[in-house]
């Protein structure tokens, strides 16, 4: 399939009007960063005489506080231009773009943003599940002397329970990663019996309690909901609660006799089931306006970015010095 | 053996979990329980990325349609793994600045922390932002008043887009306040607390007690479904 | 009429797409350029998570969970930054979780944007901390209903929980007054009630905020078992609006930082975007109907 010429045009002129954006004003998408200097004094102990410990930390800070040192002093070290974020910021936007020209159709710039969420997310996730849990907890455990040195010095000492349950953990953890061996997958079940079993008991409480218990007994309502002010019984919102109340009730009850398939839905039950249905579509109608609700925010973060980090058209925080609107207008002018 | 064993495994380790709920003296064996869960919970995260490495790893070797793609994400997949893990760039913890190790993964200046910021929250931000665009394209197409239940499911969707937004206020406010609970805005609320929440919570009671009589087959091992039809 | 049916029987979908690209991004513009927000009127929903806040005295500690990641940034970035605005204003010990693997860094992130800019007198450690992320679920919400510390052994940047003092007098989650919960999907606000308001036998209080997709299936449990709630970015601006005049600086001419006005600049794009969407429908509907009738005519 070819790009129609309509759409050819579209994106040319989105292109240009980028590149001028580029040529004017303070330009576009430039990162900055603050230099920290941090000094630390270490007392002397059993491992180590005592020492002070001296790194240098570089923390993001908004345009215009570059631009107001620089105007103050040229030569000032304080704050600079960074390079990583602002390659980053690019590569944001780069990301950002290429997933929405799927828009248009599939093409290798999505494709190429989908391997590498792919790949980076399995690896966050790992790297996240090995720093926060298993070094605590399983190797903090069963190693403490090497953890205690090496990464965390305040863990405390496990207690002999805890180091047993941590060798049960393992040994599971072990044979659920046989699931990737060529042989003896079938190991892999028994930890997965041990997640089945311990998920179903925790719900068949918890599904009772909140959500079968708690939420029949929400559903009995007074069908009469006097409402007053002043001890003077006001006739309106008195029509709307116990009208509410009346409907809420008479909806749950239908919607479960909807949803109760041993009889037949013919007759009276029908006739409450058909009402229950009415009911569910309501729900689901409220449900789509929400979902849009919902992705439309998402949507305008995104544009929010494209428009402030990248391409510094708005600048609602005032990041920057210069006044966006004046970008925007020399932008029209050009135009 | 090989399905006897797990299921009692499930057995045993659900009856810990429901009696620990109702009797004190239990209380702390079903809390070592959970937190050997949780340990088991984030070895699953590795056998995840192990799984996505030797997929991909396979489809390079075979040289099966979009291997490219696949060495890309190998590719990205061990940058992170690699910097995560070795915590490259991450500056000394300001409490124990003697131990290299001791700097959070994520802390700025970091390599990971990069990566988080700049490829992960706007891919994945922009993946779930795609869908308003969809969402859209599927009312024009989908959405059509054919009968009742379709006019009451587009009705509701109206009142809520519009009562949801200023479209609300300006539309019905000039409605007097007796007949307030008329203007779209209080509508939508009132459709959420009454008829939605009415749809909902016979959902949810259905779902409870699905969920309980599914729970119990597990426990009481006459639901074995979950093992596969495997050897 | 008959040629505008048959444009719309046949319309690309990259149009739809375009407009609406335009929808939002029009009103981002402008309300970027000219620093106008649409007014809001708070719901009960919203009120009541503002009063439940209100209400803790100085001091009482909250359990601030961030179950989700950036994906629901859009929506949920702005609640969680008017909650811990309100929290830290109101002087309460904030101790954040999370149960999402991308949480503990969107926490990072609300601290910076949120306590550091504007409460620098507040202590990490004493007044707030990041306890950061366990994996497991539910079951990590079991192990806090008995022991807080067994469930979080460390804070995120490697302290152990029993040397915090923002986490002093804390044994378990019910320990805690309130919830505060902010989430995108599973385990979210609907487990943190299954599992652990409910058992806490009415001890903790919860109050949320969620996306768009959750706010119907969570209506259900408000206000009985869910004391407050933010339902989508609409929820997220009551919310803000509320916080922004409760909180506004004594000086009426000094303006309300842009990060406090997130969710209420987004309601422009809101805006145009639903109206896009009820015209679509209709012209949809119109072109159902009109193609129905000229089937009825040639069969006729």
């Amino acid at each position: 399939m070819k790009p129609s010429k309509t759409w050819v045009i579209i994106v040319a002129v989105i292109v240009v009007l980028v590149g001028i954006r580029m040529s004017i004003g303070q330009g576009m998408a430039r990162a900055y960063v603050e230099r920290v200097d941090q000094s630390v004094d270490v007392k002397a102990n059993a491992t180590h005489v005592a020492t002070t410990f001296k790194w240098t930390e570089w923390h993001p800070v908004q345009p215009k506080m570059y631009e107001a040192a620089q105007k103050a002093d040229a030569n000032q070290t304080r704050f600079a231009f960074s390079w990583a974020n602002t390659i980053g910021l690019w590569l944001s936007a780069f990301f950002t773009l290429a997933i929405f020209s799927f828009l248009y159709r599939d093409n290798p710039g999505y494709r190429l943003a989908e391997a590498v969420i792919i790949g980076v997310s399995a690896a966050y996730w790992g790297v996240v599940g090995f720093w926060d849990t298993l070094v605590p907890k399983l190797f903090g455990a069963l190693t403490p002397m090497l953890v205690h040195e090496k990464v965390l010095p305040s863990l405390p000492d496990p207690t002999m329970g805890q180091v047993v349950a941590m060798y049960f953990a393992l040994a599971l953890g072990i044979m659920l990663l046989m699931r990737l061996a060529p042989k003896g997958g079938w190991i892999s079940l028994w930890p997965i019996a041990f997640i089945i079993g311990v998920t179903a008991g925790l719900k068949i409480v918890s599904h009772v309690e909140s959500d079968l218990v708690a939420q029949t007994v929400a559903t009995f309502q007074p069908l009469v909901n006097l409402k007053s002010a002043d001890h003077v019984t006001q006739l309106w919102p008195t029509i709307w609660a116990s009208l509410a109340n009346i409907l809420l009730v008479v909806g749950v009850l239908c919607c479960l006799t909807y949803f109760f398939f041993s009889v037949d839905h013919k007759g009276a039950v029908g006739r409450v089931a058909r009402v229950g249905i009415m009911y569910l579509m309501i729900t689901f109608g409220a449900a789509f306006g929400f979902t849009v609700m919902g992705r439309v925010a998402l949507l305008a973060a995104r544009v929010e970015f494209l428009f402030d980090d990248w391409l510094w058209l708005i600048d609602p925080a005032g990041k920057r010095i210069v006044e966006m609107a004046t970008a925007v207008g020399s932008m029209l002018c050009w135009w | 053996m090989k399905r006897l064993v797990p299921m009692w495994i499930a057995i045993v380790a659900g009856f810990v979990m429901l009696l620990s709920a109702f009797f004190p003296i239990t209380e702390s064996l079903g809390e070592t329980m959970g937190d050997v869960f949780n340990v088991v919970a984030a070895i699953a995260f590795i056998l995840g990325a192990g799984s996505l490495a030797k997929v991909n790893l396979a489809k390079i070797s075979q040289r099966d349609q979009g291997w490219g793609y696949a060495a890309i994400t190998l590719i990205c997949f061990a940058i992170t793994l690699a910097v995560g893990l070795g915590k490259f760039g991450v500056p000394p913890s300001a409490q124990f600045p003697a131990l290299g190790w001791s700097g959070e993964k994520d802390a700025e200046g970091s390599i990971f922390g990069w990566i988080y910021e700049y490829a992960l929250v706007p891919i994945t931000s922009t993946m779930f932002a795609l869908l308003a665009f969809y969402v859209a394209s599927a009312a024009f197409r989908a959405f059509r008043a054919k009968n009742l239940e379709a006019i009451l499911l587009l009705s509701t969707a109206f009142i809520v887009l519009l009562g949801r937004t200023f479209a609300g206020v300006v539309l019905t406010g000039w409605l007097p306040d007796w007949a307030s609970g008329l203007r779209l805005e209080n509508l939508s609320v009132y459709i959420m607390q009454v008829f939605n929440t009415a749809g909902n919570r016979a959902i949810i009671i259905g779902i409870a007690l699905g969920v309980t009589a599914t729970s119990l087959r597990i426990l009481l091992g006459v639901d074995r479904s979950w093992m596969g039809s495997g050897d | 009429m008959s040629k505008f049916i048959t444009i719309l029987e046949g319309l690309d979908r990259r149009w739809i797409f375009l407009a609406m690209a335009i929808s939002v991004a029009g009103p981002i513009l402008i309300i970027g350029i000219t620093g106008k927000t649409l007014p809001e009127t708070p719901t009960p929903a919203a009120r009541a998570v503002y009063s439940e806040i209100e209400k803790l005295p100085v001091g009482t500690p909250v359990l601030i969970a961030f179950d989700f990641d950036p994906a629901s940034g859009g929506e949920l970035t702005p609640m969680a930054t008017s909650l811990v605005h309100q929290c830290a204003a109101r002087g309460l010990r904030m101790v954040f979780i999370a149960l999402w693997p991308l949480g503990p860094q969107l926490i990072d992130e609300t601290i910076r944007r949120v306590i550091l800019a504007d409460y620098p007198n507040l202590k990490e450690g004493i007044d707030y901390v990041n306890v950061g992320f366990q994996s497991g679920n539910e079951a990590v919400m079991k192990v806090m209903l008995t022991d807080f510390a067994k469930a979080f052994p460390i804070t995120k940047n490697g302290t152990a929980v029993g040397d915090v003092v923002a986490l002093k007098g804390i044994q378990r989650a019910s320990d805690f007054p309130l919830l505060v919960e902010v989430c995108a999907g599973y385990p979210g606000a609907k487990e943190w009630i299954q599992y652990v308001i409910s058992s806490s036998g009415g001890k903790i209080k919860m109050v949320t905020g969620c996306t768009g997709v959750q706010t119907p299936q969570l209506y259900p449990y408000y206000p009985v078992q869910l004391n407050g709630m933010l339902g989508a970015i609409k929820g997220a601006a009551e919310y803000e609006s509320l916080v922004n005049s409760s909180l506004a600086p004594k000086d009426s001419s000094a303006a309300i930082p842009a990060k406090y006005l997130e969710a209420q600049r987004r309601m422009g794009p809101q805006l145009g975007a639903h109206l896009l969407m009820v015209g679509l429908i209709i012209l949809g509907n119109i072109a159902f109907f009109a193609q129905r009738k000229s089937k009825v005519r040639a069969t006729s």
